[in-house]
């Protein structure tokens, strides 16, 4: 067929511009950043980081794990309304993404600083105000608020494709409310959990505006450490080894994540 | 999934009908123009026609017909950063004394041509030929000023101020802002600890990065121009800022108060400077020009609050500025200041890496490692649970079927 | 249960909407600190229309969304056909590749794709690679990969036979092409490139790692704004975007379920013809 040549132009952009990129990380990260020689002190520096990745893990897992619990009741309720209302609440949970998250992020800032909206109005009450801001807590705030679309929408996908006659026939069964749900709706549903799990914790785990400005001093992750390295104190290959350690942790995590998929069909969006 | 894709699909439609509905009230962008500069100025670092002030880029455009493309830093570091990355051309920069050392040093200025730039006469000869540029052959002063600490008369008692140590002072913990960039943060723990600004010994330096990370459980954060933000709206009491600065921020909020560091403090010149491949050498100077002239000079710099390199534009200042002993302080004050020299690139790169350790302490959480080493070991035993549970099951109903199979 | 989960629903709408509401008000603020309403004014309206420092960079974000987005589709749609085509093994092949930027954290993509530049500016000996090109060069990698998984659903649903009958219709190769495979997966070519365009327009992670003096998008000075002291005038911009986007989203939902009302008014009629018609 002749169509195979139609991929070309594709795969020419795809090495150019995604493979050799990750080819030229490598490449610094092994290499010295001021005489250009071959070494490993990088990605042994890598290691100094290691308090720091794990925090970012953390918080970001622990922000996932919040989405989900927080999303699934939404999904749920958005996949069980008319159709007309569902598109609705579709739309008012779309919203929000449509507007830059920086944004989103500097309007919590206000929220929840010492001298924020909900601080005055602590003292307007006469009460102490609350350490709201520059708390882990924030971050992971900040992070749930920002990426919860990105795990209600897959789920509602996946929810609102159920076939509501299985609930019946289960119930039917003699499934009780709680039955059905374990039994029948949240196996049904883990391809959606799953994908919607991964879509808020790349972003989160290498995020570093949210924490910049929802953390405190010592809440550095792995993100902002990578965007000083290229923004603030230039040091590409240190830069580089760090870029190179997040994307295999990353390729790692969404590994563990497809284990429980059983290699069902993951929805994407 | 056909539902969700139409779902997205709508969306997307918004998305785009939005795009274009806004792109079509907007005069079409600036498309590079034949006569054009790009300037990369400091944030907050000229007058922008805010207040009534002059607004000198505007005014630049109308008197040449240049336009400027006009970029903001926050600090010297992240200006190199910048320049150094490539991949991005400046026709005029403004660093600091040290980094002008540091960029001729690496070959990185382009030489001006002082007679496009007659205004230069007008310059105090006590700023010209510093050390930092000997034979003043590529850099041409917009500034000087200081660093001091800003504080908030209403949160902060007046004996605790006076020095360095009130920025080490738990009392306000958490209500101290840090410069974010390694120089000036090292030096004022070396003003602190009665070190040379410039020392370039590696036992200094670790003792200043030392002090550094026993501030860092007081500090609200590492900022630049925020730190306006902050301590306007009271966010945080206690800065260490540029002295012009503070003349801006006590018009917003006039509890904010200043104090010269009883320790050595910073003596800066900020400096106009024409970077290597600059794309429109002509236009930049005559911008540098035009900056120089006194009434422009004057002008902005009355609304900058920074001190003016030039008597001439004094005249068109209002006095009260130029009067001010925070902008033009006296000459035993000015004499505990030192300015920053450009220091050896391993002096340079050990002070990088030790402000990276500062930046990045704290980060170690035991709590966080544990949380993650239990979700971890929770996760691997459900995964292991329900393998074995789905073998039992299939087990058992093949035991089930043969049984059947059996009966009949 | 159910009450439960309307209720949970309610609050998860609030929390999402608080945020929006906060900067809502911030811009008809006449301070600038969005926590202290010192009084109404539209003054950040004219600002923003004023100064014309952020119009033309949301004009500049358009651009580059619209040239992205329509690149990206083209080379995305030719490569899902292409790749539609292959055999199974070659094709896991080319869905790992398209991965690749999926999986990656943005910063990640943003960072190799600043280093390549970087290093394609020092061997040719340039001085400034990073503007326009780069900006577009790395929106529509990031781009390609929603293009093609939008336009391959479509590309398997549809009947494989379908262009041999247009050609035994009498149309040519091309025509049958153009005419019936390109019609047949139009939906999923849009909303792919519709996806890309949202996606580009909104992006600041990849822009910021590649973005040079010349050309600024709109996300890239936000970040920018909000390192410095504020301007309301943001908060201005803000709020004309959103009522535009929600605005355009209203008329959709309403237009969508007008649509839905008279399908199901014309599959009434239907049925109660076919009644008619059997009782008759």
């Amino acid at each position: 067929m002749k169509t195979a040549r139609l991929t070309t132009p594709y795969l020419v952009w795809m090495i150019l511009f995604t493979i050799v990129p990750l080819g030229i990380v490598i490449y610094f990260a092994l290499t010295d950043s001021v005489t250009g020689q071959f070494t490993w002190e990088n990605i042994a520096r890598i290691s100094n980081y290691g308090p720091i990745i794990l925090k970012s893990i953390w918080l970001a897992l622990l922000s996932s794990l919040l989405c989900l619990v927080i999303g699934y009741p939404v999904a749920y309720h958005i996949a069980q309304q008319k159709p007309s209302r569902q598109h609705f609440l579709y739309m008012l949970i779309m919203l929000p993404m449509c507007i830059s998250f920086l944004l989103r992020t500097m309007a919590w800032v206000s929220l929840l600083d010492d001298t924020g909206i909900i601080n005055n109005f602590i003292r307007a009450l006469g009460l102490k105000p609350l350490p709201l801001i520059r708390t882990n807590a924030a971050v992971v705030l900040g992070m749930v608020y920002n990426y919860l679309p990105y795990m209600i929408l897959p789920l509602y996908t996946v929810l609102v494709k159920i076939d509501p006659r299985l609930i019946e026939a289960a119930q039917d069964l003699g499934c009780n409310n709680g039955k059905t749900f374990r039994r029948v709706i949240l196996p049904l549903s883990v391809p959606g959990v799953i994908s919607g799990f991964t879509m808020v914790f790349v972003p989160a785990v290498s995020t570093f505006y949210i924490s910049q400005k929802l953390g405190s001093s010592g809440t550095t992750l792995i993100g902002d450490v990578i965007e000083s390295q290229f923004k603030a104190a230039y040091n590409p290959n240190l830069g580089a080894a760090l870029s190179l350690a997040l994307m295999v942790l990353v390729l790692i995590c969404i590994g563990i994540m497809n284990r429980f998929s059983n290699g069902e069909e993951v929805v994407t969006l | 999934m056909i539902a969700a894709k139409r779902n997205l699909f709508r969306r997307l439609f918004a998305g785009l009908c939005s795009g274009l509905l806004l792109a079509a009230l907007l005069p079409l962008p600036a498309s590079a123009e034949e006569n054009s500069i790009n300037v990369y100025n400091w944030g907050q670092y000229i007058s922008d026609g805010t207040d009534g002030y002059i607004d000198v880029n505007a005014a630049f455009n109308e008197a040449t017909g240049i336009k400027v493309n006009y970029m903001t830093f926050d600090s010297n570091e992240s200006l190199y950063t910048k320049l150094k990355t490539g991949g991005s051309t400046y026709d005029v920069i403004i660093p600091s004394d040290y980094m002008i050392g540091k960029l001729i040093s690496e070959d990185m200025l382009e030489p001006i041509d002082f007679s496009h730039i007659p205004n230069y006469r007008y310059i105090d000869e006590s700023y010209k030929n510093q050390p930092y540029d000997p034979d003043n052959a590529y850099s041409v002063p917009y500034t000087w000023g200081t660093v001091g600490v800003i504080y908030n008369t209403k949160y902060v008692d007046a004996e605790d101020t006076g020095s360095w140590d009130l920025l080490w002072n738990s009392k306000y913990s958490g209500k101290i802002l840090m410069f974010d960039n390694p120089r000036d943060a090292f030096a004022i723990a070396e003003g602190k600890l009665g070190l040379s600004l410039n020392t370039r010994e590696e036992e200094d330096l670790r003792a200043a990065a030392y002090q550094l990370i026993e501030q860092k459980p007081l500090v609200q954060a590492y900022v630049m121009d925020q730190i306006y933000d902050k301590m306007e709206r009271e966010e945080a009491w206690i800065a260490p800022y540029y002295a012009g600065d503070y003349l801006m921020m006590a018009e917003e909020n006039p509890d904010l108060a200043f104090y010269f560091p009883k320790e050595s403090f910073n003596l800066f010149i900020d400096a106009l400077c024409i970077p290597k491949g600059c794309q429109n050498k002509e236009g930049a100077e005559a911008y540098i020009n035009f900056l120089c002239q006194p009434e422009i000079c004057g002008e902005n710099l009355e609304y900058l609050g920074y001190s003016a390199p030039e008597t001439a534009a004094k005249e068109y200042m209002d006095p009260e500025v130029t009067g001010s002993d925070i902008a033009y302080p006296a000459e035993d004050v000015l004499s505990r200041g030192e300015s920053f020299l450009n220091l050896p690139v391993e002096a340079n790169q050990m002070m990088d890496s030790l402000w990276l350790e500062v930046k990045t302490q704290g980060g170690t959480d035991p709590y966080a490692l544990w949380c993650m080493i239990a979700f971890v070991a929770a996760v691997l035993l459900y995964l292991a649970a329900s393998r074995i549970r789905r073998k039992r099951r299939i087990a058992r109903r093949c035991a089930r079927w043969k049984t059947e199979e059996n009966k009949i | 249960m159910k009450t439960f989960n309307k209720v949970f629903t309610v609050l998860v709408f609030i929390f999402l909407y608080i945020p929006m509401v906060v900067l809502l008000i911030a811009s008809f603020n006449t301070g600038s600190d969005p926590a202290v309403f010192k009084g109404f004014t539209f003054h950040n309206y004219g600002e923003l229309f004023r100064d014309g420092v952020l119009l033309p960079l949301l004009a500049n974000s358009c651009i580059l969304a619209v040239l992205s987005s329509l690149i990206a589709t083209i080379i995305g749609t030719m490569a899902a056909l292409g790749i539609h085509n292959m055999r199974p093994r070659k094709r896991s092949l080319y869905m790992a590749i398209t991965n690749i930027p999926l999986t990656n954290p943005e910063i990640v993509t943003g960072v190799s794709l600043a280093l390549l530049f970087a290093f394609f500016g020092q061997l040719m000996k340039m001085q400034s690679v990073l503007g326009f090109t780069t900006l577009l060069i790395a929106h529509i990698t990031f781009n390609l990969p929603y293009v093609i998984l939008s336009v391959m659903p479509k590309l398997s649903q549809m009947d494989p036979d379908l262009e041999d009958a247009a050609m035994d219709l009498g149309c040519n190769r091309r025509q049958a092409f153009f005419k019936v495979v390109i019609h047949e997966i139009m939906p999923g070519i849009i909303s792919g490139a519709l996806m890309s365009f949202t996606m580009s327009l909104d992006d600041f992670v990849i822009s910021y790692f590649v973005y040079g003096p010349k050309f600024v998008t709109l996300p890239v000075e936000i970040y920018n704004y909000t390192k410095k002291p504020l301007q309301p005038k943001i908060y201005a911009l803000f709020t004309l975007m959103f009522i535009v986007i929600l605005l355009v989203m209203i008329l959709m939902n309403v237009l969508q379920s007008r649509d839905y009302k008279s399908m199901r008014a014309r599959r009434q009629a239907l049925n109660t013809q076919k009644r008619e018609g059997t009782e008759v």
